[in-house]
């Protein structure tokens, strides 16, 4: 065991770059990214706010990569980093953030909070102080390959009984196959009726698809705990299993931070470009769509709305997609207030949701969705996150509030024309 | 005004003096009011300053004159008609003035000495020019040095008068870099009361505006922070500039022959000093009344106040900086980039020293 | 030293000190900052960096309804005290001649009227500003001594140069000298105080618009 304050500090010096150093630098303490924040806005507690997560790598760009800071710590003037002040910080960094990223769209100066929080994770997690929660993830999603804990022959079972219920093969390790779908512990485990609707869509419209024995699982909790060491070395596993396959694009499932692990981050993880492209499977459903593939025999009447995962939308670009496909399938959608790019987080994302003691906060800032779903009152949400749709399902139960969670793949899937 | 002449009228009052030379009562009173108005006395002291000058008894007036250009002088005598100011000035018994006395050399000192020995505590010093302290022998009279002799002179004297900026405040022979070390007048005396009637040269009418309230109330008149008579310093050039609506509106002329100009805009982008310069020019006037240097069409040079000389270009505006910095912020610039790029580098050696030391993190690494 | 003296020192040596301690001051800043560089980025792109940033940098200027809403107080305060401040440092006549003097260049100027207009609206927001830093719970959270010192350094100029266009107080010469030295004080803390952001937040916003642009986002 071997974690450190001299190896966290050493991590946040390697953290700061250009972009770090031009948003501290910004910062003109307006207090903005407070009101941008579910954490802050539901319990309006200060220290909850964006920009603060982030002193443990402020001190560390201020003392060691500005000149008067420099000088500053010369005489013993610049605030230090220690084992005391990462403690406190713990619960701010992991508990109170989603990496949601929507601080970043307002704070006036152009500051990326969520990435520089990103960053400061990676500080903490070697300091020692990353949450049982999520070591106990990471641990096994290294060693096991799932944060779940789901291994092999629990994916076997599952298309076993999928292929039963359809009578359809799923195509397993298929060499030279178009795509290779992945899939995240959560779908494997809660929601198998995934796999199922992704291989009736793709039967239905002739795609050539596979899922690797080798690499299935998308979700990464390297990036969650901030270890690029770590979450590259999980990102590996695919691109070794997509090139073993020579598919053409891999893709990534209902699942918001496995793809912004695996399409954004990825190739910088690997330190190089992949051979193969990543799409979510919003993208290449819509791509069907606009094909002329994806034809559909009935639609949904009841009032619909869509959460946006905020690593699909905000922090994925995946924006336009589930609204197009949405259109085609539902008749009275609409959208919440605060959507799109804007949409607030429902509290789980980032690693919150592996973290245990995170638990109580995360359903009390639930109360911005549910104010946000007041205000519409739909009859069932739309989703495109398993983590989401789990959170929301546990939220709503507590919060006593009876609306259905969907899949987009499997609402899809439902109305497809025979 | 030989010595005779003064002996003769000697014992005239002012209000005497006046009619023998044919001025009405009524052109008395009205320059009495004149007199009031221009030194922001209420029009109810008008009788009080009409019956005190009437009985004013002329005053010995000592006139030293040391680093100047005579400037002071003329313009205090190039009256173009009679008028009850330049009768004033006549008035007064001027005992000694290297340019309008008669007498010369030894005489002229004898009467400067004597007049300091029959009116000792009650003339009036008259200072024109400053005082050189670099070295005593760069302006000296008769003999004796330009510091000597106001020392002298001053001891006697009732009140002291600066006469022009170069008394008040160094002048020009003050100016950057002041070779001769000169000084003014209360720089070097300090236990007098001091009257400074600053300007290059100062405006006539304060001369006698001043010698009139001297004769009518035997004291000083309200003196602002750095020596002048509120009465005509107390407002500055651009406060009663005929051209300031045009300044607010931020019309002004940009050349001296542009259309600006020929309108009569504000003078400001021509280097005014009129903002920053305390006098009475946009109100007496010059000339008899004529006009004043922005009438004329050219900024005000700010001469009433000290340093004027120093103020960095006489067309340069206010607001620019005095000297030329353009030059400094381009090396500043080179150094700088030349500075950025050496800290740059430093913070880039310290961020891949890190990256080089990183070592890869295992599971291990993520339990104390 | 006289009160002409001191208005000279400002206008000479002055500000030369303050000039080249700011250029220099903020170009090493800028260069400490961009220097560090980043990481090209190796995933695919699915929209353009430059354009992105670009755009950032001028929709950061504006905000989604929801945002105006939640956070009224602090965009309205800021734009008028922001607008006020510039207009009446880039827009008064003689500023303008300094700018002209110093980099050759000038424009038009406001009428003196409305800078004087502008800068006592700029005063009250910047004093409501004040008030609210000191009694507003996340503002109270995140005040450091340095705020106030920004704070601190903007406002002196205003109010000095209300002072110094009114002639309240003080002679003339002393008014003018007075606001020149807030503003040459102001330029030589300015690369080391939050000030520096009418610099970086270009840089700040330009990379948040890169990142996002390059997925796609228009942030
Ligand atoms: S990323 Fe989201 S949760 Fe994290 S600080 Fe920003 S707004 Fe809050
Ligand atoms: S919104 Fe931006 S500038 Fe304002 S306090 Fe937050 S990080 Fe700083
Ligand atoms: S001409 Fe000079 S004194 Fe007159 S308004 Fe313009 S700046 Fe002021």
């Amino acid at each position: 065991m071997s974690a450190s304050l001299e190896k966290g500090i050493h991590a946040l010096k390697e953290q700061v770059d250009s972009t770090v150093a031009a948003f501290f630098s910004s910062c003109v303490h307006c207090g903005m990214c407070a009101d941008a924040c579910l954490f802050y806005t539901e319990t309006g507690e200060p220290e909850r706010m964006p920009i603060n997560k982030v002193e443990p790598l402020r001190r560390i760009w201020k003392s060691e990569y500005t000149l008067l800071g420099r000088i500053g710590k010369l005489f013993g003037l610049t605030k230090k980093v220690d084992d005391k002040l990462l403690t406190e910080w713990e619960t701010l960094v992991y508990d109170s953030c989603t990496l949601c990223g929507r601080c970043s769209m307002v704070c006036p100066v152009g500051n990326d909070i969520a990435l520089m929080i990103r960053k400061t994770r990676e500080g903490m997690a070697v300091a020692g102080h990353a949450p049982e929660g999520l070591i106990g993830a990471t641990t096994r999603a290294i060693t096991i390959g799932s944060p779940m804990g789901v291994k092999l022959p629990a994916l076997q079972a599952q298309i076993r009984h999928v292929e039963e219920s359809t009578g359809k093969t799923i195509p397993v390790d298929v060499e030279g196959a178009e795509y290779m779908l992945l899939l995240s512990s959560m779908e494997i485990m809660n929601f198998p009726e995934f796999i199922e609707a992704v291989s009736k869509i793709f039967d239905r419209a002739g795609v050539s698809w596979t899922i690797s024995t080798e690499a299935f699982e998308a979700t990464n909790s390297g990036i969650q705990i901030g270890v690029s060491d770590l979450a590259a070395e999980l990102v590996q596993r695919i691109v070794d299993a997509a090139e073993k396959l020579k598919v053409k694009t891999v893709i990534s499932p209902e699942c918001g931070h496995a793809y912004m692990a695996i399409r954004w981050e990825g190739p910088n993880l690997v330190g190089k470009p992949f051979s193969f492209k990543v799409r979510h499977i919003l993208e290449v459903l819509n791509e069907l769509r606009e094909q002329g593939k994806l034809e559909i025999s009935s639609r949904e009447t009841q009032k619909l709305t869509y959460h946006d995962p905020c690593q699909i939308s905000r922090r994925g670009g995946v924006i336009n997609e589930p609204r197009s496909l949405l259109d085609m399938v539902a008749d009275n959608f609409v959208e919440m207030p605060d959507t799109g790019k804007m949409n607030w987080c429902c509290g789980a994302g980032g690693g919150v949701s592996s973290n245990e003691r995170a638990d109580e906060i995360r359903l009390k800032v639930f109360q911005r969705k549910k104010e946000q779903l007041d205000a519409i009152k739909p009859d069932a949400i739309v989703s495109a996150c398993s983590n989401c749709r789990l959170n929301l399902e546990d939220a709503l139960e507590e919060y006593n509030m009876d609306i259905p969670l969907l899949s987009l793949t499997e609402m899809l899937a439902d109305h497809l024309a025979d | 005004m030989s010595d005779r002449k003064n002996t003769a009228q000697a014992d005239l009052t002012l209000g005497e003096v006046l009619r023998k030379r044919g001025i009405s009562r009524r052109s008395f009173l009205k320059f009495c009011a004149a007199t009031a108005s221009m030194m922001a006395m209420p029009p109810s002291m008008v009788p009080a300053i009409a019956a005190a000058l009437e009985k004013a008894r002329r005053p010995s007036v000592i006139w030293l004159s040391f680093q100047e250009c005579t400037g002071c002088t003329e313009s205090l005598t190039r009256s173009h008609s009679t008028t009850i100011e330049s009768l004033i000035f006549d008035h007064i018994s001027l005992d000694y003035h290297h340019t309008l006395q008669a007498a010369a050399g030894t005489h002229a000192e004898a009467a400067r000495i004597a007049s300091m020995e029959e009116n000792f505590g009650k003339y009036l010093l008259i200072v024109d020019g400053s005082i050189p302290m670099g070295n005593p022998g760069y302006s000296t009279i008769a003999g004796v040095s330009n510091h000597d002799m106001l020392m002298e002179t001053a001891k006697g004297a009732a009140a002291v008068i600066a006469v022009g900026t170069c008394a008040a405040y160094g002048g020009i022979p003050h100016a950057d870099p002041n070779p001769t070390g000169a000084v003014s007048v209360g720089d070097l005396i300090k236990d007098k009361p001091i009257i400074n009637v600053p300007g290059c040269p100062p405006i006539p009418v304060v001369i006698t505006g001043v010698l009139t309230h001297f004769l009518t109330f035997g004291e000083l008149p309200e003196l602002d922070h750095i020596g002048r008579p509120m009465a005509f310093y107390g407002k500055s050039i651009h406060d009663r500039c005929y051209r300031r609506p045009f300044y607010d509106k931020g019309l002004f002329a940009e050349t001296f022959d542009d259309e600006g100009a020929k309108k009569g805009w504000c003078l400001y982008k021509l280097g005014c000093k009129g903002p920053t310069t305390y006098n009475a020019c946009a109100t007496t006037k010059w000339n008899d009344g004529t006009s004043f240097p922005i009438e004329a069409g050219h900024p005000c040079l700010g001469c009433s106040e000290p340093d004027f000389w120093d103020g960095g270009g006489f067309y340069k505006a206010l607001s620019m900086p005095t000297e030329n910095i353009t030059q400094n912020i381009i090396y500043a610039a080179a150094g700088a980039a030349a500075a950025g790029v050496a800290v740059g580098a430093l913070n880039r050696a310290k961020k891949s020293k890190a990256q080089a030391t990183h070592q890869k993190v295992k599971l291990e690494d993520l339990n104390k | 030293m006289s009160e002409i003296e001191f208005l000279d020192w400002v206008r000479g040596p002055g500000f030369q000190i303050a000039a080249v301690i700011f250029v220099a001051g903020v170009i090493i800043r800028i260069l400490e900052i961009l220097m560090l560089g980043r990481k090209k980025n190796l995933a695919e792109a699915r929209g353009s960096e430059m354009l992105g940033g670009l755009r950032t940098i001028v929709t950061r200027s504006m905000h989604d309804k929801a945002t105006f809403q939640r956070s009224a107080f602090t965009i309205v305060s800021g734009y008028i005290f922001h607008t006020g401040l510039l207009l009446s440092i880039f827009f008064f006549a003689p500023h303008i001649l300094m700018f002209k003097e110093v980099f050759g260049l000038s424009w038009p100027s406001l009428p003196t009227p409305v800078i004087d207009a502008l800068a006592v609206i700029s005063i009250i927001a910047l004093l409501t500003i004040i008030a609210r830093r000191m009694s507003n719970k996340v503002m109270r959270f995140l005040n450091t001594p340095g705020d106030y010192l920004a704070w601190l350094l903007t406002i002196t100029p205003l109010v000095t140069g209300y002072m110094a266009f009114h002639r309240i107080g003080l002679p003339a010469p002393t008014l003018l000298a007075i606001h020149i030295l807030s503003v040459e004080i102001l330029l030589v803390l300015f690369p080391f105080t939050k000030l520096m952001h009418a610099f970086t937040l270009f840089m700040a916003r330009w990379y948040n618009g890169a990142i996002s642009g390059y997925r796609g986002v228009a942030s």
